[in-house]
């Protein structure tokens, strides 16, 4: 990773983070009138895979995207205005937070329905083989996903014919409020079923975002040099609740310790730190990065907040194409 | 069953024409991939895909694994890439896997992506019936695709049909499903030469009448002209309507045959709550109640499952005495010799004494 990349990687993890956290604060005031599915505490493999990926490559994603949809480039103000259901938003405010799309940079789209983008995936996998190109489709997913019967179709498929496609696993350890171990066998590593689908998978700390880079890019270099499907399986976790602004340790479905122990593995401080340490970073570029996110954001917020909602009538249009 | 329209014309299957239609699409546009179950197999889905893989090569042509929902969400995500998919399943039951991606993912992402990108992917669907095919391989569930915002939904009755709506279909910029009834595929029609693409949308006026207006789809519309047929010799001249599409409908079309014949009698291949059939006499009913002389009325298939034994489905079918009989009572005529000059055929459970199984 050169240092150059170490910056931008950090940078991008910071913008997702303090993006979120900036929603959190201000949910509250019943502006954004959707579900939102916060990823702090999950940002390297967002920023990670947004920088190892090509703007020209594919990438697809579930509830949980923001992180992703950031990463691969898309425009910051079309998602808040998507979410505060504006004409402005990237999905005219027909999608919401569940659903981003920035086609320019090769964000497909993301969707509400655990592991159905999988096979979407897959899809723009097979469109590469077909036009001869050298792209790349990237497909985001958590552990829930994993228990899906697609998931399973769409590996044998991407393996039996060497799609180039990417699968990162976020396994954050909870699906809304189940945790791993009531929904699949304690001891059974998720990369390990892609390895026995026929998919070459490895498993990676989500923690440790310089290591999560070179392990993406290694991935996305081998997919690209024509030698099939990889499958990565990243530890991360999920610091707010599952679907909302808050946290929700108190209602008893894990515990303040487990939470806290997480919290201190934290990826944005970590890497940050590994950078000041390594005299990559000095405290001014630091002090020069928070102030640029937060002019950015907060622009992106007012124009969201400025922006139209669509009229009553726009609900009726675009039925067909 | 399409009254032969000229003695040049030239005669083709409904399987063949679905070949050709294939063989024509893939022709016309090299993004344009076929695959499915047996795509690839000695028998080519009834004949339907034979040929295909040696014209257009492997990548374009193929079987796959048994993962009917994956290989949707593939079809969508080909789509969104430029590609144009055409998917086959040997039975619409097979397909049901596949709802999630279906009316999840290629229904709503044109309208919930604002219309940024369509997924034009064309879906096969072909209808059981008979032959002890039995609950799970004999649903005709066109309703259900009907009531998806999104989704278009064609049923071709005719080989021409068959063709033109296959192409409209492929280069429709939407999700399409394309159901075929196992029990036409070896009718023989007129089928034009060339790219010859129908619209999707209008009915076609299988027959003209001015009694009764009968609305069907699919095989329904072969029974409804047999019955046409027999009833004119009893003075009543039906007008058939061939919907072609159950979403969208051809709703000025109805309306205005309805106007005339002041009668409406719908069909249905599928089962009666919540059918197509239904749909239409409600519509009619809302909006042009004053013109109807009688009640409408409906035959579609029970609701119950359809089963297995050669005994249970006896009479079970909606065919064409079914038809002319109710059509008598509408008119307050007697039954006369109807049922036995509409005999179920022998055996009932088969398309033509020619199909001796086993599909």
């Amino acid at each position: 990773m050169t240092p150059a990349i170490a910056q931008q990687l950090l940078f991008s993890m910071k913008r997702i983070r303090h993006v979120e956290e900036e929603i959190s604060r201000r949910y509250a005031e019943q502006a954004m009138r959707c579900p939102v599915h916060l990823c702090s505490g999950q940002e390297a493999v967002s920023a990670a895979a947004g920088l190892a990926l090509r703007k020209d490559d594919f990438a697809v994603s579930g509830h949980r995207a923001h992180g992703h949809y950031l990463g691969k480039g898309g425009d910051l103000r079309k998602m808040l205005a998507e979410i505060y259901g504006k004409k402005t938003g990237c999905a005219g405010g027909r999608g919401g937070s569940m659903h981003l799309i920035d086609e320019s940079v090769g964000f497909k789209g993301s969707t509400a329905i655990v592991g159905n983008t999988i096979p979407v995936g897959v899809g723009l996998g097979y469109s590469i083989k077909l036009s001869g190109t050298d792209q790349v489709s990237c497909i985001f997913l958590g552990d829930g996903a994993v228990e899906t019967g697609v998931f399973y179709e769409s590996l044998n498929f991407a393996a039996v014919k060497k799609l180039p496609v990417l699968f990162l696993c976020e396994n954050n350890l909870y699906s809304v409020y189940s945790p791993l171990n009531v929904r699949q066998p304690v001891g059974r590593d998720i990369f390990k079923l892609a390895q026995a689908i026929g998919v070459n998978a490895t498993q990676g700390d989500g923690n440790d975002a310089a290591a999560v880079y070179h392990q993406i890019a290694a991935a996305v270099a081998d997919i690209r040099a024509g030698n099939g499907p990889q499958f990565i399986e990243f530890s991360v976790y999920r610091w707010r609740e599952h679907c909302g602004p808050g946290f929700d340790n108190d209602i008893g479905y894990r515990s303040e310790q487990e939470y806290l122990h997480h919290r201190q593995l934290e990826p944005v401080q970590r890497l940050q730190d590994k950078l000041r340490q390594e005299n990559i970073l000095l405290p001014a570029d630091i002090a020069a990065f928070d102030l640029a996110i937060q002019e950015e954001t907060d622009a992106a917020f007012r124009f969201a907040i400025d922006s139209p909602f669509p009229s009553r009538t726009d609900a009726f249009a675009k039925i067909y194409a | 069953m399409r009254e032969p329209t000229s003695l040049a014309g030239r005669q083709l299957s409904f399987s063949k024409a679905i070949n050709e239609a294939l063989t024509v699409a893939m022709e016309a546009d090299r993004n344009v991939i076929c695959y499915g179950l047996g795509t690839d197999d000695p028998k080519g889905i009834f004949g339907t895909t034979l040929g295909l893989q040696e014209k257009f090569g492997e990548a374009r042509v193929f079987d796959m694994p048994l993962s009917e929902n994956a290989m949707t969400g593939v079809a969508i995500g080909c789509a969104l890439n430029g590609v144009l998919p055409v998917m086959c399943h040997q039975r619409l039951d097979f397909f049901l896997l596949a709802m999630d991606q279906l009316v999840n993912n290629a229904a709503k992402w044109f309208y919930m992506f604002d219309g940024q990108c369509s997924v034009p992917i064309t879906i096969r669907l072909i209808l059981g019936r008979g032959w002890g095919q039995g609950p799970t391989h004999s649903q005709n569930l066109q309703a259900w695709f009907a009531h998806i915002p999104g989704l278009k939904v064609v049923m071709p009755s005719s080989p021409e049909d068959a063709k033109g709506l296959l192409l409209a279909s492929i280069f429709d910029p939407n999700p399409v499903l394309f159901i075929e009834h196992r029990w036409l595929h070896n009718m023989v029609g007129d089928v034009p030469e060339g790219d010859f693409r129908s619209p999707i949308g209008p009915l076609r006026v299988a027959r003209e009448g001015s009694d009764i207006t009968i609305v069907s789809m699919s095989y329904m519309t072969i029974e409804a002209l047999h019955a046409a047929t027999y009833l004119q010799t009893r003075g009543i001249s039906c007008e058939v309507l061939d919907l072609r599409c159950v979403n969208p409908i051809d709703w000025p079309a109805i309306f205005a045959s309805v106007e005339k014949t002041g009668k409406l009698l719908t069909l249905d291949t599928g089962a009666a709550t919540g059918s197509i059939a239904g749909e239409v006499i409600a519509r009619v009913a809302m909006e042009r109640m004053s013109s109807l002389r009688c009640a409408p009325a409906r035959l579609a298939m029970p609701d119950v499952p359809e089963p297995t034994s050669f005994g249970m489905t006896e009479g079970f079918y909606v065919r064409a005495g079914d038809i002319a009989t109710k059509i008598l009572c509408m008119m307050g005529k007697e039954q006369g010799d109807v049922m036995a000059s509409l005999p179920e055929p022998t055996p009932h459970d088969v398309p033509g004494a020619w199909f001796t199984g086993p599909f």
